[in-house]
């Protein structure tokens, strides 16, 4: 099983702004955490800051044993952190299958492991000699979370990767998420939407105002509609 | 891999440009008697290599740096001041190019590792100051490298025009050193060119693009920004260097106008842009259009001024009278960037659609 992840009291600052204000957060190991919050509330900073892309400022960050706060970020990747972005961030002037080699970092792509994602994302295969530019929004996303997966990964950080996307694309995104959940390796998966956040993940963490404010079980969370009302301000009924 | 790794010119139309220059570089001699043509081919062919090599930064790695003249000027320095010390031979010719490889080295991986790490603005500034500082130099150490005047030299006998390899002239052209000259010139900048192909159709030039295009994104999937950037710069470096060695051993003399002008990183920067930036093929288009525009608009202009003061034609012998050909070339550079802002390789490249899996 993978290693668990632990921020232990994570400032960070961007310019004059003090975002993170001592973040305690810990994603157990081999199980998927979601980070939910309101927007500004420090998520996207978070796995900025895990990912090495901010620096913490104050505070621990650990990966198993490994300490990652003073690493730069692609030593973080290098310790088997993938990141897929809020962005759809794909290198628009390379093809997909480009774009999926830069993934495979530690050398040629497994070709059982590319079938797997094939499986979960055909349009891949399909526009494997494509520019990444010329592709959907959604299909982007896709290539994003591809080339996140493409090698096994000790943790994966991945941000509200169903943003913009359509409801039957949403729909093999989750059944990719469940999958990816199987191999056993550790996530920490920002999302907006509710529903998914309730179908794919085992432990909640919630933040307000640059600070974790909750921490439990997805599926306690997801029960207690006056706890999603005070936390979120909505409830699992409304986002049906 | 193929001898052009796999990334051949795309699109019939360029394919046809490209195999022309090519071809009418490589039977130059044949093709285009005279001293005039030949000296224009080979900095053509010179100037390929230098275009490629800037393309590698600036197309590729989105680097740009106003230093690379600098490493020509070392490759023309190193080789011609060799030759000047040590006399007339191919050790000389060796040992000049090794040592200005070495130097260049250096002085891409200092500007490199000391440079790359702030925003792009402060590194071309950086660059900037760092060319004019040894343009500066080359012309103050007047008494290694003969200062403003440079040195002229004389080149391996095999080089020499004088030098006949063979009693009879080949299809009317004489066998002369000339010749030989010619082809190393053409043979070398060959070679180094489609080793700067694969440079950028390896991994590594993926990965170059991928910093250019995003580095933050780059380096959270595990690539080293500074390493990448600065290893970029030394091959290109290196590549600016051969150009300069050939331009030396081409004309016989090494001096700042010929070696480290600040001119002639403009003229660069113009035939990257002409040709297309981020790839390569349009350095070959870029420098053919630019040198062939250089070395023959004057006489264009000055037959169309004659044909229209002979038809007593009103303000058009002013026009295109020969002294304003900078004038009229800096036009069709400028129509060149608003009609084809991705040079004439992207002008003519086939238009995309999504590919499926081969």
């Amino acid at each position: 099983m993978s290693a668990g992840l632990a921020l232990e009291g994570v400032h960070t600052h961007i310019g004059r702004y003090h975002i993170l204000q001592g973040v305690d957060l810990d994603a157990p190991g081999g199980l998927t955490t979601m980070l939910l919050g309101r927007n500004g509330a420090g998520k996207t900073t978070t796995l900025r800051t895990i990912m090495g892309l901010w620096r913490a400022s104050k505070g621990r960050i650990a990966l198993g044993d490994r300490a990652l706060h003073s690493l730069a970020a692609s030593d973080v990747a290098r310790l088997g952190v993938g990141y897929a972005p809020e962005t759809m961030a794909v290198f628009s002037d390379l093809t997909v299958k480009e774009n999926l080699i830069l993934g495979a970092r530690q050398g040629p792509m497994d070709d059982r492991r590319l079938a797997w994602i094939f499986g979960f994302f055909p349009a891949l295969r399909k526009f494997w000699l494509s520019r990444a530019g010329s592709l959907s929004g959604g299909q982007k996303q896709m290539l994003s979370i591809a080339r996140a997966i493409v090698e096994p990964r000790e943790l994966l950080l991945i941000d509200e990767p169903t943003k913009g996307l359509a409801p039957a694309i949403v729909g093999a995104l989750i059944d990719c998420l469940k999958e990816i959940k199987a191999t056993g390796v550790t996530i920490l998966l920002v999302e907006q939407n509710f529903r998914v956040a309730a179908e794919v993940g085992d432990e909640v963490r919630v933040m307000d105002n640059g600070r974790v404010v909750h921490r439990g079980s997805m599926r306690d969370l997801a029960a207690d509609q006056r706890l999603q009302m005070r936390l979120l301000g909505l409830s699992l009924d409304s986002h049906q | 891999m193929s001898l052009l790794s796999g990334d051949g010119p795309r699109g019939r139309p360029l394919q046809i440009l490209i195999g022309a220059v090519v071809l009418a570089l490589m039977l130059a001699p044949f093709l285009f008697p005279g001293a005039k043509a030949l000296n224009t081919s080979a900095k053509i062919c010179v100037m390929i290599l230098l275009v490629a090599s800037y393309d590698v930064l600036i197309g590729y790695a989105g680097i740009v740096s106003f230093a690379h003249v600098m490493f020509f000027g070392v490759g023309a320095y190193g080789v011609g001041l060799a030759l000047y010390g040590l006399g007339a031979s191919w050790t000389a010719v060796a040992i000049g190019l090794v040592a200005a490889a070495a130097l260049s080295l250096a002085l891409a991986l200092a500007i490199g590792l000391f440079s790359l790490r702030v925003q792009s603005i402060f590194f071309a500034m950086v660059t900037l100051a760092v060319a004019y500082a040894f343009n500066v130099l080359a012309s103050q150490l007047s008494d290694i490298t003969g200062g403003e005047d440079g040195r002229s030299f004389k080149v391996p006998a095999a080089l020499q025009p004088g030098f006949k390899w063979l009693d009879h002239p080949i299809f009317g052209v004489p066998a002369s050193g000339k010749l030989i000259a010619y082809y190393l010139v053409f043979f070398v900048a060959a070679v180094a060119f489609l080793v700067l192909l694969r440079v950028v159709n390896s991994p590594f030039g993926r990965v170059l693009q991928a910093i250019r295009e995003n580095p933050f994104r780059a380096e959270a999937l595990g690539y080293r920004i500074v390493f990448h950037r600065t290893l970029a710069t030394c091959i290109s470096a290196l590549g600016a260097t051969v150009a300069g060695a050939l331009s030396a051993l081409w004309l016989r003399y090494v001096g700042p106008d010929t070696a480290l002008s600040f001119s002639i990183q403009v003229d660069v920067l113009v035939m990257v842009v002409v040709g297309g930036m981020g790839s390569l093929w349009g350095a070959i288009v870029g420098a053919a259009v630019f040198v062939v525009a250089e070395g023959y608009l004057q006489d264009l202009m000055g037959a169309l001024a004659n044909a229209a003061a002979e038809a007593h034609l009103p303000l058009l012998p002013g026009l295109f009278d020969p002294h304003r050909w900078l004038l009229w070339l800096g036009l069709a550079f400028v129509l060149a960037v608003y009609f084809a802002p991705a040079g004439i390789v992207g002008a003519l490249k086939p238009a995309e659609g999504k590919g499926k899996r081969t």
